[in-house]
């Protein structure tokens, strides 16, 4: 379920990136605040041994092929959401430089698809709620089941919603959705009772591993979160605007996916006709039709002038909607863990 | 979980190469991940029908290919495993996207074939300059790049103890799996509930191994951190391959400069 490069927009790319690295900035604080040295060592050989676990083929059920696991959910469950999105992050960052999975722009992207969910939203929503403070094997079995199918679901539709808001595919977004939700429905099924059933193992073989992590103490807020949500809102939409300018030359990609998500172009009707006849006077005063970049396109003649920020507006709206998407994520993930923080304190 | 590919994990060989000494070899790591992105940055920057003006940027990942001394063949097997998801989505771009946007010597060609291609150019180029960076820098080095760029000690030291840890783990799993197939007939050993025992001891026994190695390096004063003996310090040479090689990309990028020679000759 790796993104790739390829079929990225800079804009999109980037601010995910921004996403990503603001959570992996607040992750190593809350880590560094709260130290015990034991766990970076622990969190590197986690991550070495999801490899080493992928070298292990099974059978998956009913196909008869062979499959390897992923193991996000695993490594929040063993080492909790902080310790355990780090090294999803690293496991993914060697995966992008050795395997080629995805590439390094991507890597923001599949950070964020199969690192926050897991870690931000699976785990302290489904997983710790349904099992409350009963470790048995069936709870175990329940959740991890459930977090498993979440966090998949949630990564394969961003997937969906990331190139789509790049505009390379012409895959529309129903049939694209129709198409990653189900598959990643089977895959987390089998998953997750791989997950289910590793966790049991070590449950039984080394109890106090799972219950540690489990009862960790609430980390004492030593950033506020606040200021980290809003702090990250505005650099994404920073990134995400400016960059949306050299994005592409056509102001596609949303006004393409609200047209395919729509079904309707009327939607967007007045917007099509004005670039549309930016377009033609940019491509007049334009020495080089197609090849620069949008800013220097503009500075070229008075219509060329007066039609940039236009025209930059344009193509700035998919980056500005793609920081607001973080922006809005980020700001749920920030209330939830604010709400799990709250809980622990009356419990 | 994705199909099950040896060729994937196939990761010592780039280890391996990654350690001689050329000029794309010895240049600072810090440089090489800059330039590299900037790279990347650019040829996705392009627009969705763009071919003519991303083929001139094969020259990087070809110079590195070169001046780095790495067998091609390499990157290309690796390039080839993991192909099969863009191959698919963008599959769909000549099935839905059929209006005619050129004609090749009579042939009309419908804008989704265009798309199509410059997708896999995009594929090709931005996934083989990942593979080529590691290949030329070493990850350690990598590592030391990123600390320079400001990312938390915490997330390198402990991705150091993932790297090397990998090897030591692989060796083992590879035992395993050796005594799995020795025991086993066909798809017999090979169904989820042993797979689920298999990795259960394997993690049990990961997770005793680095309470070992914790002890063992807190007795040898470790202090969370790790110093490397190597030191990359910023050269001329950095800076002039970092100059060059930017400024080339943004001039093709911004020019159709293969249009422009092309058009000279004719």
């Amino acid at each position: 379920m790796h993104m790739a490069d390829a079929l990225l927009s800079p804009a999109v790319g980037a601010t995910l990136w921004t996403g990503t690295l603001g959570a992996i900035a607040y992750c190593t604080r809350k880590l560094r605040n709260n130290i015990d040295e034991k766990i970076i060592p622990l969190m590197g050989i986690l991550g070495a041994f999801i490899f080493a676990a992928q070298m292990i083929n099974f059978t998956i059920p009913g196909t008869g092929s062979s499959g390897h696991i992923g193991g996000g959910m695993l490594l929040a469950i063993l080492l909790g959401p902080y310790a355990g999105f780090i090294t999803i992050a690293s496991v993914l960052i060697i995966q992008s430089l050795f395997f080629a999975d995805g590439g390094i722009l991507a890597l923001g992207c599949n950070i964020w698809n199969l690192g926050i969910y897991p870690c931000f939203i699976a785990y302290p929503l489904i997983f710790k709620l349904l099992v409350k403070e009963d470790l048995s094997k069936s709870r175990i079995t329940l959740a991890s089941v459930m977090s498993v199918v979440t966090a998949l679901q949630l990564g394969a539709f961003s997937v969906v919603v990331e190139t789509l808001l790049s505009g390379r595919s012409e895959l529309p977004f129903g049939a694209f959705t129709a198409m990653m939700l189900p598959i990643h429905l089977a895959i987390g099924l089998v998953e997750g009772f791989i997950t289910a059933g590793v966790v049991n193992y070590v449950r039984s073989a080394r109890p106090e591993i799972i219950k540690s992590t489990f009862d960790s103490k609430p980390l004492a807020p030593a950033v506020s979160i606040r200021k980290v949500v809003l702090t990250l809102g505005i650099a994404a939409l920073i990134t995400g605007g400016s960059l949306s300018w050299f994005a592409s030359t056509h102001p596609d990609g949303l006004e393409w996916s609200v047209e395919k998500v729509h079904g309707s172009p009327e939607l967007s009707s007045s917007e099509t006709g004005i670039t549309a006849m930016f377009e033609k006077i940019q491509t007049m005063t334009a020495l080089l039709p197609d090849y620069g970049f949008r800013q220097e396109e503009g500075a070229e003649g008075t219509a060329g002038a007066k039609s940039w920020p236009a025209v930059n507006s344009g193509t700035s709206i998919s980056g500005v909607i793609g920081s607001l998407m973080v922006l809005g994520t980020v700001l749920l993930i920030g209330l939830f863990i604010r709400s799990g923080n709250r809980s622990r304190a009356k419990g | 979980m994705s199909a099950f590919n040896p060729e994937y994990f196939n990761i010592g060989h780039l280890d391996t190469l990654s350690y001689r000494h050329t000029f794309v070899h010895d240049l600072n790591p810090v440089i090489k991940l800059i330039v590299t992105l900037v790279f990347i940055l650019l040829v996705v920057s392009f627009p969705k029908y763009e071919i003519q003006g991303i083929v001139p940027f094969f020259m990087f990942p070809l110079f590195m290919i070169i001046a780095g001394e790495i067998p091609a063949g390499v990157i290309f097997k690796k390039l080839l495993v993991v192909s099969p998801f863009v191959l698919f989505i963008g599959i769909f771009n000549p099935m839905l996207d059929k209006e005619i946007i050129y004609r090749v010597f009579g042939v009309p060609v419908s804008g989704g074939w265009i798309s199509y291609g410059s997708l896999i150019i995009r594929f090709i180029l931005t996934v083989s300059s990942a593979l080529l960076l590691i290949a030329t820098t070493s990850f350690p080095g990598i590592c030391l790049a990123l600390e320079k760029l400001r990312v938390p000690k915490i997330f390198i030291v402990q991705l150091l103890f993932l790297y090397r840890y990998t090897f030591v783990l692989a060796e083992e799993v590879m035992k395993i799996i050796k005594a799995r197939n020795m025991r086993s007939f066909g798809k017999k050993g090979k169904d989820i509930k042993s797979f689920i025992s298999i990795t259960g001891v394997l993690l049990v026994r990961s997770i005793e191994r680095s309470e070992r190695i914790y002890q063992a390096i807190c007795s040898r004063g470790f202090d969370g951190q790790i110093r490397l003996l190597k030191d990359f310090r910023l050269r001329g040479t950095d800076i002039l391959f970092a100059l060059v090689t930017i400024s080339i990309f943004i001039i093709f990028r911004k020019y159709a400069i293969a249009d422009m020679l092309g058009g000279l000759l004719i």
